[in-house]
């Protein structure tokens, strides 16, 4: 038996083992420890923790907006502060709270899953780490002379230095090249561990669908997070040193950038959710004590969205002067990606039938994330019809849209893997308790917040506006949007109380606390700086589930 | 449980459906786009309240199977889990009814698609077009549109030109031509059909025609810099004929104010050898 320690199994005397690998020395917990480090668990958490501080200083920024807007006319914020506080909350969210986020847990759970060591670079994997957390600093410091203010999309000409001469947007400019490249390592650390550093056994067919999610989230990170460090990088010489590409006035095109941060940023919309999508693929079938329906489907989707992605991006420019026939194919091309879109969720809810569902937080939040996730996508086919979009694009039930897939979607996901995965990672437990409560709080504040979103929007209110009139009508919408604001920030606090609670008191997890299926779970909680003694021999997609039936085996032997 | 499961789907989207269809046009903006200006509009908020239902449906679907999923599988009733990796026929079955689904929609919204974008050919009465000086009747009325920060400028076909109030002729095609000259700006309102964008460097078409006179309400769409929420625009309509005498009315008091302005400016500029 490879898969046991052969001194821990003479020395136990309970029948059932428990699978270790390593009596592990405590690890010094200093501080130079953490900045010198380059384990990829280590990073895993330095990420994870920056990007919770970040998606708090996000959510800030969002309740700020929120509460400037809970009655028309309302002067809690000046124009110019709304328009920085709403540039902050868009590219805090995206580029330091959700991407890092993931690629923190990417970077924790990769090696683990498929049975690694540690990434396959890990000193550029902690260069990755510290380029975003440069990224970060350097776009908070605007904060102390001009924040940028042309939205998290910049569009141009607004973005130029004509129209807004502070170093905000410049500030913003060097946060993409920083974080980008700190994504683009990243994404190849990834890619290169997953090709070349499986354990024995675990083939393409074997692999987890996490992994899968993320090995098609780093080629889209691959192939168009270097467009828009381009683009960025001809908004920096059209500001500074006097070049035309943006400037219709000297021969530039104001639609250029749209084409260009668009080819960006929709696959940046899988490259958040694709994830999210691999990390419900894992949660289901563990608390639904069932293999996943349809692996091949799901794994097969995830490629097929990373490809539709780069292929949609002008739905986001249905009412600029654009050819019929340009129209229609991104139109059409934009509702193909509901196909394998709707096939993974189909599979995901086949997976709850006939299984035996254990009803834990993590699946409380996968739960959340099937019913909201699949209303942002519906309401997304609706946005990929041209003449629907050009009434609400740039309205509220865009806002509410992108909200259900990012918030309902990636954030759900993310709660789902920090209940699932804390464990794991500190050897403790969160509560259920809080965590249940948190994820109802969530649940309906974000429910009371975005579904009404939709309305204002079909009504006529336009996104990134700073106050509207009483004559509007949509002071009590918004009064309702904004309470719920503040109940589901109030659901993401009571998380964070949690997690801060149960690093002390919360109760040891043990080395598999959920009868996981993937090999992360056959390391001790938290995994030794090695990860595994002995990498065991992967025959199925459930290694975990052939581990225990072996020990299930092997003790009951010795038992007779 | 199957049929327990159709009938709850069934009473579901029936729910759903008959919510829909209670809605009055009063409430338009809470479930449909609004309506009620222009056709075009019109056709939108018709293309939408199809795909809606059918949205709705698949919603529902989707949250009933989920709900159902968990309450009835749930350990405590059902212990042992059934080990299935997949169904292929039910798999591919799902897949093509998806893909049917959506070539339904991309087929039925491009049908309708003809009717939104181009301008209606509805002839203007005679004595309209004779009135606005249309050659053919069928011939639309263009009103370009001008975007700069924080204010929309209008230009009719006699040279006279207004800001933010945009007035127009009841029962006739108007056709927009929109830029901006600073930065990104977008024309939408809300009721007379969706929104174009005036960007500089490039002109964007639109049309409307108006279905009966009154005053029509909206604001740029494009985060155009700090006061974008205070560029507001509204449509008037009026009478042919009143929109006939307004439009003279507006080129004669121009033409007065540009005269006095250059007599001003002769008469400020000092002749030689005046004190």
């Amino acid at each position: 038996m490879a898969v046991l320690d052969p001194a821990a199994r003479t020395r136990t005397r309970t029948p059932v083992p428990e699978l270790v690998t390593d009596r592990v020395e405590p690890r010094r917990r200093h501080w130079v420890a953490w900045i010198t480090t380059t384990d990829h668990k280590r990073i895993g958490i330095l990420y994870l923790v920056t990007a919770f501080a970040f998606m708090v200083l996000g959510g800030t920024e969002a309740l700020l907006m929120r509460s400037q807007l809970a009655e028309p006319s309302n002067t809690l914020l000046t124009p110019q502060a709304y328009n920085q506080v709403l540039t902050m909350h868009g590219t805090t969210m995206v580029f330091l709270a959700v991407m890092p986020m993931w690629a923190g847990f990417a970077n924790y759970f990769v090696p683990l899953q498929v049975g690694a060591r540690d990434m396959a670079f890990p000193r550029l994997n902690a260069l990755s780490y510290w380029l975003y957390a440069a990224g970060g600093l350097v776009f908070y410091a605007s904060v102390f002379f001009t924040p940028p203010e042309a939205g998290w999309t910049a569009y141009t000409p607004l973005s130029s230095g004509h129209y807004l001469p502070g170093n905000g947007t410049d500030a913003w400019i060097f946060l993409i090249h920083l974080t980008g490249t700190s994504s683009i390592l990243g994404a190849l650390n990834v890619t290169a561990t997953i090709a070349n550093m499986r354990a024995p056994g675990m083939g393409w067919s074997r692999l987890p669908l996490f992994c899968w999610s993320l090995l098609a989230q780093a080629i889209m990170i691959i192939l168009t997070l270097p467009v828009v460090a381009a683009a960025v990088t001809l908004l920096l010489t059209d500001r500074h040193f006097g070049t035309c590409f943006y400037d219709p006035s000297c021969g530039g095109s104001a639609m250029l950038w749209q084409h260009l941060f668009w080819f960006f940023g929709h696959p940046e919309v899988y490259i958040m959710i694709l994830p999210a999508f691999g990390l419900i693929s894992e949660v289901l079938p563990v608390f639904a004590r069932k293999p996943i329906f349809g692996y091949k489907a799901i794994a097969a989707s995830s490629v097929g969205i990373a490809f539709l992605s780069m292929l949609v991006w002008a739905h986001h420019m249905f009412s600029t002067p654009l050819p019929q026939v340009a129209l229609v194919f991104f139109m059409v091309s934009s509702m193909a990606i509901a196909i394998p879109t709707g096939v993974k969720v189909l599979n995901w809810v086949a997976t709850l039938f006939h299984g035996s569902i254990h009803l834990r937080t993590p699946l409380w939040f996968a739960a959340g994330f099937l019913l909201l996730f699949t209303l942002g996508g519906i309401t997304g086919v609706m946005l990929a019809i041209f003449p629907i979009d050009r009434q609400v694009h740039d309205t509220y039930f865009v806002v509410a849209h992108f909200h259900f897939v990012l918030v309902a979607g990636s954030v759900s996901s993310v709660m789902a893997a920090l209940y699932y995965w804390f464990p794991k990672m500190t050897g403790r437990m969160l509560s259920e308790r809080l965590g249940k409560v948190s994820c109802a709080l969530q649940f309906a504040g974000f429910l009371m917040t975005f579904l009404i979103q939709h309305s204002l929007g079909l009504s006529g209110m336009p996104r990134r506006i700073y106050t509207y009139r009483a004559d509007t009508g949509w002071g009590t919408d918004n009064l309702i949007s904004t309470i719920g604001a503040f109940v589901l920030g109030v659901g993401v606090l009571l998380t964070l109380v949690n997690v801060l609670r149960s690093l002390r008191r919360g109760a040891p997890a043990g080395s598999d606390p959920w009868k996981g299926n993937t090999l992360e779970w056959f390391t001790p909680s938290p995994p030794p700086p090695h990860n595994f003694d002995v990498i065991p021999q992967v025959r199925s997609v459930e290694p975990m589930q052939d581990l225990r039936r072996q020990v299930r085996e092997a003790t009951s032997g010795a038992a007779r | 449980m199957r049929t327990a499961f159709g009938r709850l789907a069934l009473a579901l989207s029936t729910a759903t459906v008959a919510l829909l269809g209670g809605a009055r046009p009063a409430h338009a903006g809470a479930l449909l786009p609004e309506r009620g200006g222009s056709p075009n509009a019109d056709r939108i908020a018709s293309v939408y309240t199809v795909v809606l239902v059918l949205a709705g449906v698949v919603f529902a679907g989707v949250t009933v199977a989920v709900v159902l999923a968990l309450v009835r599988y749930r350990a405590r009733r059902n212990p042992v889990a059934a080990q299935i990796r997949g169904h292929t026929r039910l798999e591919i079955a799902w897949t093509v009814a998806a893909t049917a689904l959506i070539v339904f929609i991309a087929v039925f919204s491009l049908a309708r698609l003809h009717a939104i974008d181009h301008p209606d050919d509805a002839a203007a009465s005679p004595r309209t077009a004779a009135l606005l000086n249309l050659h053919d009747p069928r011939q639309p009325l263009h009103i370009a549109v001008v975007g700069q920060q924080y204010l929309w400028r209008y230009t009719y076909p006699n040279g006279a030109f207004s800001y933010q109030e945009l007035v127009a002729p009841v029962g006739v095609t108007v056709v927009l031509d929109i830029t901006s000259v600073d930065v990104a700006h977008s024309w939408w309102i809300p009721k007379l059909g969706g929104k174009f964008d005036a960007i500089p460097g490039y002109t964007s078409h639109t049309w409307f025609r108006l279905e009966r006179p009154g005053v029509y309400r909206g604001q740029c769409a494009e985060l155009c810099g700090r006061n974008h929420a205070d560029m507001t625009a509204k449509v008037r309509g009026v009478s042919p004929a009143a929109y006939a005498a307004w439009v003279a009315r507006q080129k004669r008091l121009i033409d007065a104010a540009r005269t006095a302005a250059a007599h001003d400016q002769s008469q400020t500029e000092v002749p030689y050898g005046r004190p």
